[in-house]
């Protein structure tokens, strides 16, 4: 009888495994939740200072977006303040695109090329060379694009050299390796018997990397160029030294403009908290949330499209 | 396993056992009084060579000191986060800041110079036409004398002190057009240096062989012009406290103060003393002589 | 054109692409050690810095920069491996799991500056921490958990499910499969992502001007205790680190020799970052020989 208890009682303990393994879920539902508790934290914070502009500082919401004029400190005819920030969406939005545009052949050029034709060089050279961009500090970047980049593009076109073009191409060089390294990741999950049914078709190597990987890897591509995109969109202290900053709508790709962050940077230590131009300037980094959800909105949308296919 | 274990104990009770021996050999002196300062980035070199004079001087007292922007430092002051507010600007002059609970304890005067690129060729202006040229009436150096070259304006951040400063005094109130904007007057200075026909203002200290300074109607912009006003491009700096300041506090900003600091590190560091002054002024722009040094 | 030709043209083109990105990585680099290497000396990577004169050195902004690192690791990596685990190999593909995953990838858009100022609101004044190591490893910790995340979830992806069944069908536990089999097999992956992770912390400058503050006080290296405020150990201290201190010294520096300190320090950086990523490559091959036992 008391055996039988026993024994009952050894079956239906939990094993060492199974309590491993509601540790395990445990610890790292934790991390999760701490992850999300931080996200919700900063967004709640931006949210919260973005929105007081327009409920405690009565900013209508449509001369924000639409105005063109950013002075917070004084206020305009109507008795309005000044707070239009069509120029810096306008400059940021022209700036992640046009630097995603140009950085996105490369980078899927490099990761094809360390993924498929020459692994060896890729590994030993490529792979290095882009973690080491990745290394170089956004201050270095500003000041060899300030020495080099600004001088260069007055030179050819003309200006002062600073604008958009100026800062497109510092986005390039660093957005490249983070773009690299995810399409390369992309690439990789694709299984192999994909390309070797390819290549048993007699299809050439090329065929094969246009057709069969790069389809494939559509959504972890566009994936990578997101996340590209969100660098570009949030970096700030190089685009600041080269794009110039003058809260101007660009007229040209080498007139002075700028960018949310760019704004955002140069004016926050000069404000105080809780006036209006503090306010205004979180509003921007609001602005600077809604437009990255609405970039990952799209690109998920494009995703699941490539997937259905 | 059990092996395993053990040494992980064994491991941890030493660590433990290495944290409790350091927390009781800590220097007690150095758990002594400490206080910080936040603020303009302009006046934090000045700030933080005393501080570190000082705590070399009063073992036992820590002074930490950082930037972060004059608004930062009015905006900490007045919530008491911090024990003195570093400022570029009267605090009556930043919106949002109730000025008269912070006590203001000026360290230092800083002139401001409009500084030119070389190939601009322009060594003097006057005011109006500095005002022409900041407000985009004229667009080309030729239009006031100078090479033909478009005129490229960089400001510094809106609220930034210096940019306060020049547009009161330099420009007698009048707004710059918008226009290319920095926050720092090393970037200010290289820009200018580097951009042909750029024009922009910064603080004596920050000009040197890479840039071309601007005379205002004939007179140079020198110390001893600045000492009379007649030079009238210049700021105080200021050690916002939140009421009067009491401990090391008072100890440390007495100390800025004396001429311990005033004829030593002030003058090396490119500041005016305000006891050079032969005149002050208020928070409103109003003169009055005072008979000065 | 025929295929054969075609093939050979697009593989060209790749070889340019790629000398292209090398080239200017060399640029870049070339551009960086010939204007800083010649600053390099012992007294400069030793000596602390000086606020107005000449001949200051970056010692102790550069052992910040380590231990900042450090400490930042220490604290995110945990956390985003068991986010990541969690969100990969346990969470249901849900609207829930969607949320959250564009909620990381929006964050990590945001400029550090903001990431910067809400640990000064947060950590600096609310925690009462100061201006401090601490405040700056936690700044930097909300500033790197979403791209760590991210790219360990995408290490884990890339192991195919072949294995997790393997795993399975052994009889292991799915918390054990993913210990002993998954993780071992994504090692140099997930090292990757923690290199480049790494040297994006390295080189932040934004978020920590507000939280580890933009002073280093002189440090004393005999002193490891890390309750006093002079040991390099003590993580409440202010802590300016290599990157701060570029950027303070090309903002507002007054030294005579500003631009050789700021291009002799982004020439130590990189430097640092080259040894750093070696190491971290040759640890990373001997932990998946190890652990793998391949």
């Amino acid at each position: 009888m008391k055996s039988t208890q026993q024994l009952e009682r050894q079956l239906k303990r939990r094993s060492k495994a199974a309590k491993l393994e509601i540790w395990g879920r445990l610890i790292s539902l934790t991390a999760l939740l701490l992850i999300v508790a931080v996200v919700v934290g900063i967004i709640g914070f931006v949210a919260s200072k973005g929105i007081a502009t327009f409920t405690s500082n009565h900013v209508n919401l449509w001369d924000f977006l639409s105005g063109k004029n950013w002075n917070p400190g004084i206020t305009d005819a109507h008795g309005k303040p000044e707070v239009g920030a069509l120029p810096m969406i306008v400059g940021s939005f022209l700036i992640t695109i046009l630097s995603a545009i140009v950085a996105t052949p490369f980078a899927i050029g490099t990761a094809v090329f360390m993924n498929e034709i020459s692994p060896n060089k890729g590994a030993k050279i490529l792979q290095p060379v882009t973690e080491l961009l990745v290394g170089i500090p956004s201050v270095v970047y500003g000041f060899i694009g300030l020495s080099v980049v600004v001088p260069t593009t007055r030179a050819l076109f003309g200006g002062s050299g600073f604008g958009i073009l100026s800062g497109t191409c510092v986005l390039f060089v660093m957005i490249l390796p983070t773009v690299t390294s995810m399409s390369a990741d992309a690439l990789r999950a694709v299984p192999r018997y994909y390309r070797e049914a390819s290549l048993a078709l007699g299809a050439t190597q090329w065929q094969t990397i246009y057709k069969v990987v790069l389809r494939a890897a559509t959504p972890g591509l566009m994936t990578a160029v997101v996340f590209g995109m969100a660098r570009a969109f949030g970096e700030a202290l190089a685009v600041q030294m080269v794009i110039g900053n003058a809260a101007l709508m660009p007229n040209s790709l080498v007139s002075p403009s700028s960018t949310l962050t760019s704004v955002l940077t140069t004016g926050i230590g000069n404000t105080v908290m809780g006036s209006l131009q503090n306010n205004a300037l979180w509003s921007l980094a609001l602005v600077l949330l809604l437009m990255s959800l609405v970039f990952n909105l799209i690109i998920r949308l494009i995703g699941r499209k490539g997937r259905l296919q | 396993m059990s092996k395993k274990r053990w040494v992980q104990g064994l491991v941890l009770v030493v660590l433990v056992a290495l944290g409790v021996f350091a927390y009781q050999t800590r220097q007690v002196s150095h758990a002594g009084e400490s206080i910080t300062a936040v603020g303009s980035t302009a006046l934090q070199p000045l700030v933080e060579a005393a501080g570190e004079q000082y705590t070399g001087e009063h073992l036992g007292t820590f002074i930490n000191v950082q930037g972060g922007g004059t608004g930062t430092g009015l905006s900490q002051i007045q919530e008491g986060a911090v024990q003195i507010g570093d400022s570029d600007l009267f605090a009556a002059e930043q919106k949002g800041i109730r000025a008269n609970e912070l006590v203001d304890h000026r360290v230092a005067v800083v002139g401001i110079t409009p500084i030119v690129n070389k190939r601009v060729g322009v060594q003097n202006l006057s005011t109006h036409q500095l005002i022409q040229v900041f407000t985009g009436q004229v667009t080309n150096w030729k239009q006031v004398g100078g090479a033909d070259l478009p005129i490229v304006l960089i400001n510094r951040a809106q609220g930034s002190g210096t940019r306060a400063t020049f547009e009161q005094f330099g420009l007698m109130k009048h707004r710059s057009k918008t226009a290319q904007e920095q926050d720092s007057s090393g970037m200010v200075r290289s820009i200018v240096a580097t951009t042909p026909g750029a024009i922009s203002y910064v603080a004596f200290s920050y000009v040197d062989r890479t840039v071309q300074d601007v005379s205002l109607n004939h007179v140079a912009p020198t110390e001893d012009n600045v000492t009379t006003n007649k030079w009238p491009i210049w700021s105080y700096e200021h050690l916002y406290t939140k009421g009067q300041p009491t401990g090391l506090t008072k100890a440390f900003i007495a100390y800025v103060q004396s001429p311990a600091i005033q004829k030593t590190l002030v003058r090396q560091l490119g500041y005016l003393s305000p006891n050079q002054m032969t005149v002050e002024r208020n928070a409103t722009g109003h003169i009055t002589q005072t008979g000065g040094a | 054109m025929n295929s054969k030709t075609q093939n050979k043209v697009a593989i060209g083109g790749l070889y340019g692409i790629a000398g292209f990105v090398v080239l200017i990585l060399l640029a870049l680099l070339g551009f960086i050690l010939v204007s800083g290497v010649p600053q390099l000396s012992w007294h400069f990577l030793t000596a602390p810095g000086k606020a107005f004169l000449k001949g200051g050195g970056v010692g102790v902004q550069l052992f910040n920069s380590f231990y900042l690192l450090i400490l930042a690791m220490l604290i995110s990596f945990p956390i985003a491996l068991g986010a990541a685990i969690y969100l990969y190999e346990y969470a249901k593909d849900n609207w829930l799991t969607t949320t959250i995953r564009t909620a990381i990838e929006i964050l990590s858009s945001l400029p550090s500056v903001v990431v910067g100022l809400f640990g000064f609101l947060f950590f600096v004044v609310k925690l009462h921490l100061g201006f401090s190591i601490l405040s700056g490893a936690f700044a930097l910790t909300f500033f790197n958990l979403p791209l760590l995340t991210r790219s360990i979830e995408d290490s884990l992806r890339t192991i195919s499910d072949v294995q997790r069944e393997g795993g399975l069908a052994l009889g292991l536990s799915r918390w054990e499969t993913v210990s002993r089999v998954i993780l071992p097999a994504a090692v140099p992956s997930i090292l990757t992502g923690v290199i480049l992770s790494a040297g994006r912390v390295f080189g932040e400058a934004a978020a920590l001007i507000y939280t580890a503050g933009q002073s280093a006080p002189a440090l004393n290296f005999a002193d490891w205790n890390p309750f006093n405020i002079s040991s390099p150990l003590n993580p409440m201290r202010p802590a300016e680190t290599l990157a701060v201190h570029i950027w303070k010294i090309n903002s507002e520096g007054i030294m005579p020799d500003a631009k050789a300190i700021s291009s002799g320090s982004s020439a130590v950086l990189v430097i640092a970052i080259l040894l750093f990523n070696f190491a971290a490559r040759y640890l990373g091959k001997r932990l998946y020989k190890r652990l793998t036992s391949a």
